[in-house]
């Protein structure tokens, strides 16, 4: 019998996934509870950015089911996932270079003045002042919301795509190797961040190639390999080295 | 301050202005003052919209991140329809409506091939500007029906208004709807999806976007403005000739990218693919006015699109150099 502080807030049930052939990810199953760090790691092409692309919407399972909050859920696309609220960093970044930071923040989210037919005046701004707040709130400081996203730094970038996640309220944020690319400086920033998740009551889905990063910031550790979960384990029960045996 | 240059110089339209105020100072010389006179300027202004309505809906669509040749052959379909119809009887609009109903379900069918077979927009455009092409010669029934002026409102469509005779109404139709689509794309969240998918597809993909339909939607407002231009012009001539439009795809693009279209999408404006359009009919005027061998006309046009382009991306990159506080 579980109650409702354990149920988790996803669990993925025996998903199956293929590319043309490739048999990518074979019989997953995995909880992530409500406000919880968890690392998901394992090596190249071993199936965590298909997992989480079918928790984003952006692909389709072919087998198995998910349910978020107990209850199963059909995650069609991108808009299916965001509504349940969950958000995701992409490992590329999930921002147009020459777009504004206030665009790119409510790409597909725009809010309207008026509208008609789904197509309406932009209250930009709204857009504007909303931007700067959800920056600020993340701790990143930039002067202006017009200037283009391609004249940020990779970590300013990664910031940006952080504060819009957090300003759409989400309850599960995945961020699929959001240092790649960055200082050490802007890493360790990122890694305070998925740290602060759990005080604002946000479930966070760490990957990283990184094992220290990840021990740094997780709570547990998934780890995947061809397509599997081969290891699910609390933080202090498991080592580095035993993950590198496993993967 | 600096930040107002900055942004300025990185407007997509900026070369094309800058050539185009300098070009109209060297013909107003060059042509001893006819060249800004009214009667003068009534021919630049009568003839812009059609290539111009043209260039809007090319340059929308390249924002977009794709491309259209066969709005030259889009601009002589519309209007074909519309004369074989009413010469079998049918009144002007219902017989309007349907040739831009036609353009529109090319526009959907250049959309939807390119994005279900995943082939280049180059490609499947391309086919199309031969097919229409084709359609247009056959349903003309090889020599071009008379088309019936008396039954056109050609006082809303082509007419001269105004003061002094100096503009067409044509003029009023593309001002109105080059506000609308600049508004659509700078004002709007559907403009947002435009160059979000232009932009970077990953993205607007991954931010849920319909891009597919964003992007049929842009070639059906292209093909649909081609055939409108198009319609105009044969009701200004007054006969629907199979062959107009020919050539017309390359100098719309030529008219988008002197205005600052990026070719993968994503950077222009419609304000660029207009300025870019009259560029080209000043060039054509000003060298007739100034007594220059008139076969120079497409290497200026030629030399013009390359030095727009180089000039707008070394303003760019002045621009991004311009060290602002982010
Ligand atoms: N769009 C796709 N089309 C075809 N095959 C794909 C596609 N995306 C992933 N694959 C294949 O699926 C398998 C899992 O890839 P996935 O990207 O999920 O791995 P990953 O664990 O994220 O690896 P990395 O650490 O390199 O990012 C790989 O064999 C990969 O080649
Ligand atoms: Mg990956």
């Amino acid at each position: 019998m579980m109650n409702s502080q354990e149920q988790p807030i996803i669990s993925v049930r025996n998903v199956h996934k293929w590319y043309s052939g490739v048999h990518a990810l074979r019989g997953v199953s995995v909880d992530f509870r409500a406000n919880e760090a968890v690392g998901l790691v394992g090596d190249n092409g071993a199936g965590k950015s298909t997992l989480i692309s079918i928790l984003a919407g952006l692909h389709a399972k072919d087998e198995g089911e998910i349910y978020v909050e107990g209850k199963l859920a059909a995650i069609d696309n991108p808009r299916d996932a965001m509504n349940l609220g969950i958000e995701t960093i992409y490992q590329y970044n999930s921002m147009v270079p020459n777009m504004s930071i206030a665009r790119n923040m409510f790409i597909g989210r725009e809010p309207l003045k008026a509208s008609f037919m789904g197509v309406g005046l932009l209250d930009e701004a709204r857009m504007r002042t909303e931007s700067v707040a959800a920056i600020a709130n993340v701790d990143l400081h930039l002067r202006s919301p017009d200037a283009l996203v391609g004249e940020l730094s990779g970590g300013q970038r990664q910031g940006v795509a952080i504060a819009r996640a957090m300003h759409f309220k989400s309850k599960v944020m995945i961020l699929d190797e959001p240092t790649n690319h960055l200082s050490v400086k802007e890493t360790a920033k990122v890694i305070g961040f998925v740290q602060s998740l759990k005080a604002q009551n946000v479930t966070g889905i760490f990957i990283s190639h990184n094992l220290h990063h990840v021990f740094a910031c997780c709570e547990r550790i998934v780890a995947m390999a061809m397509g599997e979960i081969v290891l699910d384990k609390p933080i202090a029960e498991t080592s580095i080295e035993e993950i590198l045996q496993v993967l | 301050m600096r930040r107002f240059i900055k942004i300025s110089l990185q407007k997509p339209e900026l070369a094309a202005a800058l050539l185009l105020a300098g070009l109209v100072f060297f013909f107003q010389i060059m042509s001893n003052g006819v060249f800004l006179s009214p009667a003068n300027l009534r021919g630049i202004l009568g003839l812009m919209p059609e290539m111009a309505l043209v260039a809007i809906g090319v340059t929308l669509l390249m924002i977009c991140g794709e491309f259209d040749l066969s709005v030259g052959s889009v601009f002589a379909i519309c209007p074909m329809t519309m004369a074989v119809l009413m010469a079998g009887g049918w009144p002007f609009w219902p017989a309007i409506v349907a040739g831009l109903l036609v353009c529109a379900f090319i526009g959907f069918l250049n959309g939807w091939l390119t994005i279900r077979f995943a082939i280049p927009s180059f490609i499947t455009t391309l086919g199309m500007l031969f097919m229409v092409r084709s359609l247009t010669v056959v349903i003309s029934g090889g020599f071009p029906p008379r088309l019936q002026v008396d039954a056109i409102p050609t006082w809303l469509f082509v007419e001269f208004v105004g003061p002094g005779n100096l503009l067409r109404a044509s003029f009023l139709w593309f001002v109105v709807i080059a506000m609308a689509v600049s508004l659509l794309l700078s004002k709007t969240n559907f403009g947002n999806w435009v160059r979000a998918t232009g932009g970077f597809l990953p993205a607007a993909t991954a931010m849920g976007i319909p891009t597919a339909r964003v992007k049929i939607a842009c070639f059906m407002i292209c093909s649909v403005l081609a055939g409108f231009a198009g319609s105009i012009q044969v009701m200004r001539i007054g006969s629907p000739l199979p062959s107009i439009g020919e050539g017309l795809e390359l100098a719309a693009v030529a008219a988008a990218v002197i205005g600052g279209a990026s070719l993968l999408g994503g950077i222009g404006s419609i304000m660029g693919g207009i300025i870019g359009a009259i560029l080209i009919r000043v060039i054509d005027n000003g060298m007739v006015l100034s007594q220059v061998d008139s076969n120079w006309f497409k290497f200026a046009v030629g030399a013009l699109t390359i030095l727009a382009v180089v000039g707008n991306s070394w303003l760019r990159k002045r621009g991004q150099s311009m060290k602002v506080e982010t």
